[in-house]
C-alpha cells in the first residue's frame, strides 16, 4: 500500500485544517490536508505538535478515523476539559489554520484488508476512532470481510458518528454494530445501563473457534478489562490486539 | 488496574524519529522475567522526564528514551533483544 513510499525517518510537518465539525457535544471531527501525505493504514495515529512562542512544545498522539483518501484524512479530538492540546485543537484552531504534525505510525494496531479472518472491534468512548478508520477503510475497498462492532459509551449523546453508524448497520452487508450504554439508555431500551461484561462480549463478538482479529481501544482500565475477558474466553492472545489511551 | 500508562503503540512517532522501520511491531524479550511480546504491548508511562516502558508480565524497566533538544538517548539494558520485522530483499 502506500505505506511502502514512506523511507528513512520520521520528520514533521505542517497540516492545515480544511473543515471541523461537531461530533458529539464535546468531541470535534477534524479534516486535515497535508501536502506529500503518503497515506495510512487503518489503526494508524498521528503525533501532534504545539509550540508555545516561548519554546514551550507539547505533544499528543490522536488516532487517523478516516479512511485512506489522498493528501486528506480526518482526526476525532475528545476535549479534555484541563487538557493542554484538545482545547485548542477544539475551540480554537479554524479551517486554513496550521500545526505541526508526524505521521502516520504504528504498525501493529492496524487491520490490513488482505487479511480474511473474521474481525471483532470493541471501543470504549472516543476508542471509536482508529476501529471507523477499519470500518471506513473496509466499505471503501468493498471488502467482504465480516466485521463485529461492540461500542460502549456512557449516554446516546455521548455516540460518536451516531448516524453514520446507523446507516452502515442497515447498508454496509457483513457489519453488525452492538451498542452498550453505560450510565444512560436511549428511551425505550430493551436493556437498563451496565457496563460492558463478557456474556456482551461473548454474544456480540465473534467465537475463539472463528479465529478473529479482535481490536480493543479505549481508556486504559477498559481495554485491560476487555482484554482479560477475551483471553478467558479462549481467544489467543496474539490475536487480541489493543491500543490504550490512558 | 491503574489508568497512568498507555502502551507500546504511543512510542511509533517517537521511535521513527530516530529508526528507519517502525520498531513497535518488533518482538522484544525482558531481561527481567524473559518474556516475549510486541513493544506495541509494553506498559509506557509518559509522566516521567523521558518515556519509561515496562514489561506487561514483570513490569521490568525494557525501554527508556529522552529527547533533548538536538539528541536523544535510548536505554535498552532491560532488553535482551529485538525481532525487527523487515521486507525480503
Amino acid at each position: 500500500m502506500a505505506r511502502a513510499a514512506v523511507s528513512g525517518r520520521l520528520t514533521w510537518r505542517v497540516a492545515e485544517l480544511a473543515e471541523a465539525t461537531d461530533i458529539t457535544k464535546s468531541a470535534r471531527g477534524l479534516v486535515f490536508d497535508v501536502p506529500g501525505w503518503p497515506g495510512h493504514l487503518p489503526g494508524q495515529h498521528v503525533d501532534v505538535r504545539l509550540t508555545a512562542e516561548d519554546g514551550y512544545s507539547v505533544q499528543r498522539s490522536y488516532s487517523i478515523s478516516s479512511a485512506p483518501d489522498g493528501e486528506r484524512f480526518e482526526l476525532s479530538v475528545q476535549r479534555v476539559a484541563d487538557g493542554e492540546v484538545s482545547p485548542y485543537l477544539c475551540d480554537v484552531l479554524s479551517p486554513g489554520d496550521r500545526i505541526e504534525l508526524r505521521g502516520p505510525v504504528g504498525g501493529w494496531f492496524v487491520w490490513r484488508s488482505a487479511d480474511q479472518a473474521p474481525v471483532t472491534l470493541v471501543a470504549g468512548g472516543s476508542g471509536i476512532a482508529p476501529l471507523m478508520a477499519m470500518i471506513r477503510t473496509r466499505a471503501a475497498e468493498g471488502s467482504r470481510v465480516p466485521f463485529r462492532l461492540i461500542y460502549s459509551v456512557r449516554t446516546p449523546e455521548d455516540v460518536y458518528y451516531a448516524d453514520e453508524l446507523r446507516r452502515r448497520a442497515r447498508e454496509d452487508a457483513g457489519l453488525d454494530v452492538h451498542l452498550v450504554y453505560t450510565r444512560q439508555a436511549p428511551e425505550g431500551s430493551p436493556e437498563p445501563p451496565k457496563r460492558l461484561g463478557l456474556a456482551t462480549l461473548n454474544t456480540h463478538g465473534w467465537p475463539a473457534d472463528f479465529a478473529p482479529n479482535v481490536f480493543v481501544c479505549g481508556p486504559t482500565g477498559f481495554v485491560e478489562t476487555v482484554s482479560d475477558i477475551f483471553v478467558a474466553l479462549g481467544h489467543d492472545p496474539r490475536r487480541v490486539r489493543t491500543e490504550r489511551f490512558g | 488496574m491503574s489508568d497512568d500508562h498507555v502502551d507500546g503503540n504511543a512510542l511509533a512517532g517517537d521511535l521513527r524519529e530516530i529508526f528507519a522501520v517502525d520498531l513497535t511491531v518488533a518482538t522484544g524479550q525482558c531481561s527481567g522475567c524473559g518474556y516475549r511480546g510486541s513493544v506495541a504491548t509494553l506498559r509506557v508511562y509518559q509522566n516521567a522526564p523521558g518515556i519509561v516502558a515496562r514489561c506487561p508480565h514483570c513490569e521490568e524497566v525494557v525501554l527508556r528514551l529522552v529527547r533533548g533538544r538536538d539528541r536523544a538517548w535510548l536505554d535498552l539494558r532491560g532488553t535482551v533483544s529485538l525481532e525487527i520485522p523487515l521486507p525480503s530483499p
